[in-house]
């Protein structure tokens, strides 16, 4: 089987500070990767890098795409990078503020990426919006309203509906739960469960939270200083945690 | 008229001008930066469009200048003067007799021949602005083609209410390229921006000059199964009774009567002249009498 993504040796510096350096891994269709580090561990710098945010220093970042099979996003041209952006790839932000257009009704924001593909149809792009909204447990009737008039969970839902639309194939995603209180955090734990399940879904998240990983991650991925210190089956790296950090880490978490 | 250089610009400007001009006639649509020099007038009021007209005119043309399709506005009129100062070329208010005509916000009703140019006063050039802030994101987006935004706008229209309620400024597309603001024209206009006649658009305050070559094909954005619509007001002009022309609303006291006339000063008063009279005519006629 061929892996969806292939992330070969990349490296990120700014200036002489190291933001991440030789990475390696492979995403398997269907596969969640977990990163986590704490924070200024680079992170954040590298799933930029993988989504083509920022440019990499070295290193090739290969995506299974649907015409030409396996191809570097880093070296390809900006429009084939761009329009990966907004069909086989979504990124969800950690602050649902800068994934969303705050001043666009829910059901635009969720109908934009439809538009950017070339739905020209009002009534089914609407349509569309309608499904998704419930899909991620939005009441219909908020489908005119601004996203500044959403709780912060409900726009966060909104802003993964708005990513999910177009049925991508690889989903990035930012410490998505960050800024949420825990029963909202549970609640969209559980939709994401549930919709990466669904779509069959590969994704790669960046978290500080261990519980995230945990529950959502087939595979995990520690980082520390810019490097990846440890890597394995997510149960078996958090049941039996080798590096110093990675014990640290798993230590570190409160009991309640 | 030896006080000024011919059109009040120097020649190296003109020529700096054209030759946005030019690149603009070659690449229908697309935003051409420029140079735009201080006018003697405030930004707002016409300080591309004039820049424009001042690099395009010859001595033997004649000028047209109207403002919301009329021509005895304080901006037509004065600009107007200020072009038969400067320039000293002859003006009229007659569209037909004209060779250059300088536009806010209106295209003529009469249909405009391949020997005239049109020049559009442009307050903001980009269609994208409300949409996306970012000037390096825009020209991004029209380098890509990635035009996905505009119809989110007219997404918003239709879910708030229930129709594209934009009506005037209405995006369109250029030969299947560029999408571009045509200034705040009533979208009524908008049909008529494929004509013999060239197009040129300058936005002085943004730098930016486009345009249009003739017979260029422009659509106007919209959905399948919200086409696009030409409207206006559903009357008839009560000064000329003409059915097919943009009109004014205009309150006639504090009763709340009002009446429609045509916003081409020009064209009303041609018909009136050749005996076309509307419901309030006579009622006009006696007033004046």
């Amino acid at each position: 089987m061929t892996p969806l993504l292939k992330v070969q040796n990349i490296a990120k510096f700014y200036g002489n500070r190291i933001g991440c350096r030789n990475v390696n891994f492979d995403l398997y269709p269907g596969e969640v990767m977990g990163i986590v580090g704490e924070s200024g561990s680079g992170k954040s710098t590298l799933l930029n890098c993988l989504a083509g945010h920022l440019v990499p220093d070295d290193g090739a970042v290969l995506f299974d795409t649907r015409t030409d099979g396996l191809k570097d996003t880093v070296t390809m041209p900006e429009p084939e990078r761009r329009m990966l952006g907004r069909t086989d790839w979504a990124f969800v932000h950690q602050h649902a503020r800068d994934g969303l257009r705050m001043n666009i009704s829910a059901g635009g924001n969720v109908g934009e990426r439809l538009m950017a593909v070339g739905a020209r149809h009002y009534g089914n792009i609407r349509s569309d919006a309608i499904d998704w909204l419930g899909r991620v447990e939005i009441n219909e009737t908020r489908i005119d309203d601004h996203p500044t008039a959403f709780s912060g969970g409900m726009q966060q839902r909104l802003q993964i509906a708005r990513n999910l639309v177009t049925g991508p194939r690889l989903v990035f995603m930012d410490e998505p739960t960050g800024g949420l209180d825990v029963s909202v955090q549970a609640r969209l734990l559980d939709l994401l469960r549930g919709l990466v399940r669904e779509m069959g879904l590969s994704a790669v998240i960046v978290t500080h939270d261990l519980a995230v990983v945990r529950l959502l991650a087939d595979r995990l991925m520690v980082m520390k200083d810019g490097h990846v210190v440890e890597t394995g089956l997510t149960d078996q790296v958090l049941d039996d945690p080798q590096h110093a950090y990675t014990q640290l880490l798993v230590s570190s978490v409160l009991q309640v | 008229m030896t006080d000024y250089n011919f059109a009040y610009l120097d020649e190296q400007t003109k020529r700096m001008i054209r030759r946005a001009i030019l690149k603009g006639l070659a690449i229908p649509g697309y935003q051409v930066p420029f140079a735009s020099r201080e006018m003697p007038m405030p930004y707002g009021w016409g300080t591309g469009g004039v820049q424009v007209s001042a690099a395009t005119l010859t001595p033997d043309d004649t000028l047209k200048v109207i403002d919301q399709g009329a021509d005895d506005t304080t901006n037509a009129v004065s600009i107007r003067k200020f072009f038969e100062v400067t320039a000293g070329v002859a003006t009229t208010e007659n569209t037909t007799e004209a060779s250059v005509i300088q536009t806010r916000h209106r295209i003529p009703e009469a249909e405009l021949r391949d020997d005239q140019i049109l020049v559009y006063q442009v307050p903001i050039p980009e269609p994208l602005r409300f949409l996306e802030p970012r000037e390096t994101e825009t020209r991004k987006m029209h380098a890509l083609e990635e035009y996905g935004l505009m119809h989110v706008k007219l997404y918003e229209d239709i879910s708030q209410h229930g129709a594209i309620a934009t009506s005037y400024a209405y995006p369109v597309k250029v030969e299947g390229r560029y999408v571009m603001d045509p200034s705040p024209i009533p979208k009524f206009d908008n049909p008529k921006l494929e004509m013999s006649a060239i197009q040129l658009f300058g936005a002085g305050r943004e730098q930016r000059i486009y345009a249009l070559p003739p017979y260029t094909k422009v659509e106007s954005l919209d959905f399948e199964d919200y086409p696009f619509e030409a409207t206006k007001a559903d009357h008839a002009c009560d000064m000329c009774g003409a059915e097919n022309s943009y009109l004014d609303e205009v309150i006639m006291d504090d009763q709340g009567s009002r009446m429609f006339v045509c916003s081409d000063t020009d064209f009303c008063a041609g018909r009136q002249q050749a005996g076309h009279l509307g419901a309030l005519a006579a009622v006009n006629a006696e007033d004046a009498a």
